[in-house]
């Protein structure tokens, strides 16, 4: 369940990412914001089907305007100067939030039809966790029919594997740019708000969900799709096993992983050489 | 500057932490703030080497940082451990080995995953710290009662355990931090880090060994941490657990940058600003927790508009100033205007006549130079891309002392054959000897320090760097092998060092150049310090790939009476596609078409050879025959 979750941040990041060649430290706070801005509409109006849409569609407004602003003009800087701006950024969102909201944890209750218990065999468990394996089972399937059956996820990924040579095409790049900033920023806004009702919202969830993220892209592959989405389900198996035993130990295990694979295969299980 | 005035800094650094008690509080600063400054300059100090000099971004420091401090207050408190010193440094011993070992990790990679990795391992040592260690550390408790620092005198005892007393303890430390980084940043291994920033592929091709040199500035960098952390629990009697958190990496690097990294004293001045800040908004403005709200947005502009922080800013003001007031002079050679081509060459004919010929450089003796027989061979030399063959079976041999040409249309493979010479790329198969040895599956590094070296078709240069530092660089592989720890000696305590770099300079035609930037030489200048580079290493067999490439012809014309003096007492193998000046300069060519050797000649045989015209002009005298 986790792992899906953590396969779709992941995917928002690595496309990002491999397409525009920024890592976007303030990731996490988008996820952050998707919860936020989810929250918001929920309590304005009860429906959590709306809260998921205003926090998918809020997020990805924010990362419209965030690379309209300020990132595009990070592309031909120093990878350095990409993270400290993004960093800050990240900084902005959740004090931003902070300062509306305070630091007192939010919730969002599930839609009444998923709330409750169900029986899986030998034990229980929360209708809602169940319901959430499938909503990001559809989220990332989604994402992946953009990415792989339509002409824009053709265009991106042309772009992840030479941006300069998708551009003398006469493709325009930079509204390509925009869009996969978008729809990255997007993906964290989903999972921010479909996971609010799991665990509650408060303005540095995002911190912990990016490291885990970088966890998951660094055992997948940077920029690689699949890579992401098969970093994020042996994360997500890693953390839930390990809690079992000792949470305590969770973050070890995920770090464990991540050396295992830096020392065996250093780019990653599904990525390739090249972009640094 | 600092070649006349060699301590200036250090005075200067001294006097100002001398000045600053009587100064700061009439500035608004809390006696607590200024020495809260002293921790983070001092962290920082580390953290700008490792940033600012090596072009490592760390997200993880607070992992040191807070592994020192727990450390030395653990010794100090749970343990009763008497000493304040010896704990802090074992405190900052446990934080060095840590890094060393962190480092070997995070190291496998650069750029976005070197940062990725080590914010992944500072949290791990923060929830490490949290859960099953927290025993030893105090949980979320932190370990309280740590001592005081005191000075036992003999006759009396110091106490550091007031504000300014304290103070005096931390400046003292500060300054002998800064006394080390100053030095380490003007050792041998402060420029190698440099040119590891600018530019690892080269930095590593002219012969250092750059995972050794960035891992020694993570190691430095932590042990500063691990140092810092110590002061922090002395400062506050108290070690806080939030030292490890990733609030605290983050707030170093959003003060470096903002005080400007590649300047060691960036994190002091953004800790002074970003402790003011939080004072001045929180108390006098009374915006409680969105101080940090307001810092984050000062913090995105400054990274927007002044990317080299407020240090770079000021440089980059005063340079500005001065600039404007040269300018009033009239520049003295104005570039004359030439309408063509042919003209400009027979200027350049005239005005190379004209110079004095340069005086012949002998070749730095190596004892392999008075050798013959081959120095290079290859055999069966072949390389795939996938299923493109770039060089198949490839057989060629040079002698020592030979000037060996390789000329082939575009695509003959001539320089992944190159690149496979100097171990750059792995060939799929064969074999490569060099002065006997078998150099298969070498590093580049390696490859360098036993004497082989090629400059690059496309410049590779240490951007940031003057061009005698560029030159220094290359020349430091040479004289002090490929990885030494010599941190604190001076640049000019290595012999020889200065007279190698001076003859290269003189080599190359840079001598008027040599205290100017790269980024500001014109591009034949760029094409000729190319050349010095590999030059500086004195390599015994010295590879140029296409060292003619993109020049006007009146550069041509005098690089390739450079690189007949240069060729003097030399053995060189040049690619070009100038066919005239190649043929002027080299005694044998060799001629690739697809990957293979076609033809092997003195160039008089080759201009004759209508095979080597058919590969170059693709067979038109056949179809001009049939017409």
């Amino acid at each position: 369940m986790l792992g899906a979750l953590l396969a779709l941040i992941s995917s928002g990041l690595t496309i990002i990412y491999g397409t525009l060649g920024v890592l976007n430290l303030a990731h996490g706070a988008m996820f952050m914001l998707g919860g936020y801005a989810g929250w918001l509409a929920y309590s304005y109006t009860g429906s959590f089907a709306i809260a998921v849409v205003a926090g998918a569609i809020f997020v990805m407004v924010v990362g419209i305007v965030v690379e309209r602003v300020i990132i595009r003009y990070f592309y031909s800087r120093p990878h350095e100067d990409q993270l400290l701006v993004t960093f800050g950024l990240g900084i902005v969102f959740v004090e931003t939030v902070r300062f509306f909201f305070g630091s007192l944890s939010k919730a969002v209750p599930p839609p009444p039809f998923l709330a409750g218990i169900t029986p899986i065999g030998f034990m229980f468990y929360p209708t809602y966790r169940l319901a959430l394996l499938g909503i990001v089972a559809v989220a990332l399937l989604m994402l992946y029919i953009v990415l792989y059956r339509t002409r824009i996820g053709m265009i991106v990924r042309a772009g992840i594997e030479d941006s300069v040579m998708v551009d003398s095409l006469g493709i325009d790049v930079d509204k390509v740019f925009m869009l996969v900033f978008g729809i990255g920023a997007m993906a964290a806004g989903f999972a921010g708000i479909v996971n609010a009702p799991v665990v509650s919202i408060a303005p540095d969830v995002g911190e912990a969900i990016l490291v885990q993220t970088f966890v998951v892209v660094v055992i997948g592959g940077v920029g690689s799709f699949p890579g992401a989405v098969l970093g994020g389900l042996i994360a997500g198996q890693i953390i839930s096993i390990t809690s079992m035993f000792n949470p305590g130990y969770s973050y070890v295990m995920l770090f464990v992983a991540m050396t295992l694979v830096l020392v065996l295969r250093p780019y990653g299980l599904l990525g390739t050489a090249g972009r640094e | 500057m600092l070649r006349q005035r060699p301590f200036l800094v250090e005075i200067l650094s001294a006097a100002g932490l001398v000045v600053a008690p009587f100064v700061l509080p009439y500035l608004g600063f809390a006696p607590t703030t200024i020495n809260r400054i002293l921790v983070w300059g001092m962290f920082g100090l580390g953290f700008d080497i490792l940033f600012g000099f090596t072009g490592l971004l760390s997200f993880g420091q607070s992992a040191f940082f807070g592994t020192g401090g727990m450390v030395a207050a653990y010794l100090l408190t749970v343990l009763n451990f008497p000493y304040v010193m010896p704990s802090l440094f074992v405190g900052t011993i446990v934080a060095t080995v840590i890094g060393y070992l962190v480092g070997l990790i995070a190291l496998r990679r650069t750029g976005i995953y070197f940062a990725m990795i080590t914010v992944a391992i500072a949290e791990v040592f923060f929830f490490v710290e949290f859960n099953p260690l927290s025993d030893f550390t105090g949980g979320e408790n932190g370990l309280p009662g740590v001592p005081a620092p005191a000075l036992y005198l003999g006759f009396t005892t110091i106490h550091f355990n007031t504000d300014w007393t304290l103070y005096t303890f931390l400046a003292f430390w500060y300054f002998v931090g800064t006394v080390l980084a100053l030095r380490i940043v003007r050792s041998p291994v402060g420029a190698i880090l440099r040119a590891v920033r600018d530019n690892p592929m080269r930095a590593a091709a002219v012969g250092h060994n750059i995972h050794g040199y960035k891992l020694t500035a993570f190691v430095i960098a932590a042990a500063y941490a691990g140092f810092a952390g110590g002061l922090l629990g002395l400062m506050q009697g108290f070690m806080p657990p939030d030292a490890f958190m990733f609030d605290t990496s983050g707030q170093l690097v959003m003060m470096t940058a903002i005080g400007g990294a590649g300047t060691l004293f960036g994190p002091l001045v953004g800790a002074t600003v970003w402790l003011y800040l939080h004072d001045f908004l929180q108390a006098t403005l009374h915006l409680g927790a969105s101080w940090k709200l307001v810092l984050g947005l000062v913090f995105v502009l400054l990274v927007c508009f002044l990317r080299r922080g407020l240090i770079g800013g000021i440089e980059d003001l005063s340079a500005l100033l001065a600039g404007a007031k040269k300018k009033t002079e009239p520049p003295k050679d104005a570039p004359i205007a030439r309408t063509t081509a042919e003209d400009e060459q027979k200027a350049a004919v005239l005005e190379v006549a004209r110079q004095p010929a340069i005086a012949i450089m002998p070749a730095r003796h190596r004892e392999t130079d008075r050798k013959t027989g081959p120095i290079l061979q290859a055999k069966g030399l072949t390389k795939h891309y996938g299923g493109l063959a770039a060089n198949s079976d490839i057989d060629f041999t040079v002698d020592h002392g030979e000037l060996r040409g390789i000329i082939g249309p575009n695509g003959a493979g001539k320089t992944t054959f190159f690149k496979m010479l100097t171990c750059e790329v792995k060939p799929t198969s064969g074999q490569i000897l060099f002065e006997g040895q078998d150099i298969t599956g070498k590093t580049v590094t390696d490859a360098c320090q036993l004497g082989l070296t090629k400059s690059y078709q496309i410049n590779q240069l240490f951007n940031r760097l003057t061009v005698r530092e560029n030159l220094t660089i290359a020349a430091l592989a040479e004289l002090r092998g490929k990885f030494r720890l010599d941190l604190f000696k001076s640049l000019r305590g290595v012999s020889n060092l200065n007279e190698q770099v001076e003859h290269t300079l003189e080599l190359v035609d840079l001598f008027n150049r040599a205290d100017t930037p790269v980024s500001d030489l014109a591009y034949g200048e760029k094409r000729r310090l190319e050349v010095g580079l590999a030059l500086a290493t004195s390599p015994s067999l010295l590879l140029l790939d296409e060292p003619l490439a993109g020049m006007s012809p009146r550069e041509r014309i005098e690089t390739v009476r450079l690189l007949k003096s240069i060729a003097r007492g030399r053995t060189m193998i040049l690619i070009d596609h100038d066919m005239d000046s190649l043929f002027e300069l080299v005694e044998r060519v060799t001629v690739l078409q697809e990957g293979r050797v076609l033809l092997e000649g003195t160039p008089d045989e080759i201009k004759g050879n209508s095979k080597v015209q058919e590969a170059y002009l693709g067979g038109v005298h056949g179809v001009l025959a049939a017409e």
